[in-house]
């Protein structure tokens, strides 16, 4: 739509320097067309520009109300039981989304705590002990190239190395050895969410006054206890902003998981059990999905999704611009 | 303070950064982990016919990854062909707007959509296009990708033109240069290796993309050009190929896996030298 009203514009503009330059009896028209080709008014090319910068709001909108619009037939016949029935059979038409969203918040907030335990002494090592030189390099690419490796790719792996591996522990422990379920997902989803949580981190902690750091120095403290009681207090809100961001992530992370988790339409027990996420039920079942509200409750699935990475995103966004505002 | 005191605090002062190097080490285990089980099964099944052959189907030995190949580059070009421009308009407007109701709520949109799980973007894709067209198509895909590579596009722009010296633009708007050609002629071209490394990171993002692939692009066996048809794409191929429950499949889809991971490797590093040498970031 833009792009046609810029052609358009050039074209026009082209047309009319051509037309005067023909009357003075110039040649070379093609190339001044060329040359000409930005000399739009500058009133077309802020509303270009305006234009521009809307479509990316009107994007989100349109993303928003489009789900609304598919899940309604099942937001009006299932109401909130939909949210807390535990049973789901499409067959029977029987829709409850329980059994994912409790395989969501167990799949999410147990690689959470995973990956704290790496995430936040990488964002010190990297932040405090050792800001450059060869060992903040390597652990450095190793978090980009982390964070770079497709999901799909965390998934095949998962299923070939880390499920045989989590079945042994699990024959060990005297579990129902499925391999798959909730623990595997939440191991290959910390190891994914780890990059993110790390470089915020390391970020914040960085920003940490280094004329505190040496007052507390002089007066006696350890290294160890300017990272407890002055870095960690300083950056204390922005590693959460970064653990809430990678949260974000977890929540809607499909092709691993959905690889992993084993794909059980059922309550989970345990967090050996076999499960689905929201995200993973929707890349199971969307494709076979029969029938107006079977679909529209797959895409109410996907709505709820939207909301609460969404909150989840802008909380922690609110909180990292007021950090650097502050900073 | 007693000696003991003092013993103890050093002590655990070497004991807690000891913990902090080991817990930042160990991130090292899974990545070599994944790049040699990649590697290691990935090499054994490349060769030239590899990549240029159709896939087999179930029981033949051999087979390649030729229609995928093609396929993903066909939907990123349908991606970028779409995102590239409007992202980059969109960052001039955010980079030139700062401070304006509307580029707040642009900026705020943009990463909204960021963080938007993929596989919802994949929805969208499905109700927009898949529906009334009534079919699969690469067109679809595209759209979904695209969606996934705007606010990349949009954000690197920003943050390149964002570096642009104001006198730059000042000296050209001084010399009687419209507005537009300052822009686009004096201020565009200042950015291009920015805007460049920003166009090449966000490739490498939607590159290895599954989910919003899964009921758009769909994946098909043959070698299909025409955008209007389902497409198959190399992260399809790894997922399809790696649940599926035959050894064969699995071979193509380690070797599928390993040329992906390369190529996305590839686009990071380019992008990440791109960065240090143009000094933006993102």
């Amino acid at each position: 739509m833009m792009e046609s009203s810029v052609e358009e514009a050039e074209k026009l503009m082209a047309q009319r320097t051509s037309d005067t330059k023909g009357t003075n009896g110039v040649g070379g028209t093609s190339m001044f067309a060329h040359r000409e080709a930005f000399a739009v008014s500058e009133g077309t090319f802020r509303k270009i520009l305006y234009v521009a910068g809307i479509s990316v709001f009107i994007l989100f909108i349109a993303i928003f109300l489009s789900l609304v619009v598919a899940s309604y037939p099942s937001i009006k016949r299932l109401g909130i039981g939909f949210l807390y029935g535990k049973i789901w059979d499409p067959v029977a038409s029987e829709f409850g989304a329980l059994p994912f969203l409790v395989g969501t918040l167990a799949t999410s907030f147990l690689a959470l705590a995973i990956s704290v335990v790496f995430s936040v002494p990488i964002a010190i090592f990297l932040g405090e002990y050792y800001p450059e030189g060869t060992a903040a390099n390597v652990v450095k690419t190793v978090i980009e190239l982390l964070a770079g490796i497709p999901s799909v790719i965390y998934g095949f792996w998962g299923l070939f190395f880390l499920v045989p591996a989590v079945r042994w522990v699990e024959i060990k422990l005297g579990v129902a050895p499925y391999g798959v379920g909730i623990l595997t997902s939440s191991l290959i989803l910390a190891v994914m969410i780890v990059p993110y949580a790390a470089s915020l981190g390391r970020e914040v902690i960085a920003l940490a006054p280094s004329d505190l750091k040496e007052a507390a120095l002089s007066l006696g403290a350890t290294r160890f206890e300017v990272i407890c009681k002055v870095v960690l207090p300083y950056a204390r809100s922005g590693i959460f902003a970064g653990i809430m961001l990678s949260l974000g992530r977890a929540l809607g992370e499909t092709m691993a998981v959905t690889m992993v988790i084993g794909n059980s339409n059922f309550l989970p027990t345990s967090i050996f059990a076999p499960s689905n996420t929201m995200a993973s039920v929707i890349a199971n079942e969307f494709t076979e999905a029969t029938g107006a509200l079977y679909l529209s409750t797959l895409v109410q699935i996907g709505l709820l999704l939207f909301i609460v990475t969404t909150i989840i995103n802008v909380i922690g966004k609110i909180i990292m611009s007021k950090l650097s505002t502050e900073a | 303070m007693k000696e003991t005191g003092i013993h103890k605090r050093i002590l655990a002062d070497r004991l807690f950064k000891a913990l902090i190097v080991l817990l930042a080490c160990s991130c090292i285990l899974p990545m070599f982990l994944i790049l040699f089980f990649i590697t290691k099964y990935g090499i054994a099944v490349i060769d030239w016919n590899f990549l240029t052959k159709l896939p087999a189907p179930v029981g033949e030995l051999g087979g390649g990854i030729a229609n995928a190949i093609i396929g993903t580059a066909i939907l990123i070009a349908v991606a970028s062909v779409l995102a590239v421009p409007l992202g980059i308009l969109a960052g001039i407007y955010l980079a030139e707007y700062r401070k304006t109701r509307f580029a707040y709520l642009t900026r705020l949109s943009v990463e909204i959509i960021m963080g938007t799980p993929s596989i919802v973007i994949g929805i969208v894709a499905y109700i927009w296009v898949v529906m009334p067209m009534g079919s699969f198509s690469a067109l679809s895909g595209g759209i979904a990708l695209a969606i996934m590579m705007l606010p990349v596009m949009v954000m690197s722009t920003e943050e390149t033109l964002k570096l642009m010296p104001d006198s730059m633009k000042e000296a050209s708007l001084a010399l009687g240069v419209s507005y537009p050609r300052t822009i686009m002629k004096v201020i565009l071209p200042a950015g291009f290796s920015g805007i460049l490394t920003g166009t090449i990171l966000a490739i490498g993002r939607i590159a290895g993309e599954t989910a919003p692939l899964l009921f758009t692009a769909f994946g098909s066996p043959f070698m299909d050009t025409n955008i209007l048809k389902p497409v198959n794409s190399l992260p399809l191929m790894v997922f399809n190929y790696a649940t599926s429950p035959y050894p064969e499949w699995h071979a193509l889809a380690w070797g599928a896996s390993f040329v992906l991971l390369a190529f996305v490797l590839i686009l990071n590093l380019v992008a990440k030298v791109g960065m240090k040498k143009w000094k933006v970031r993102f």
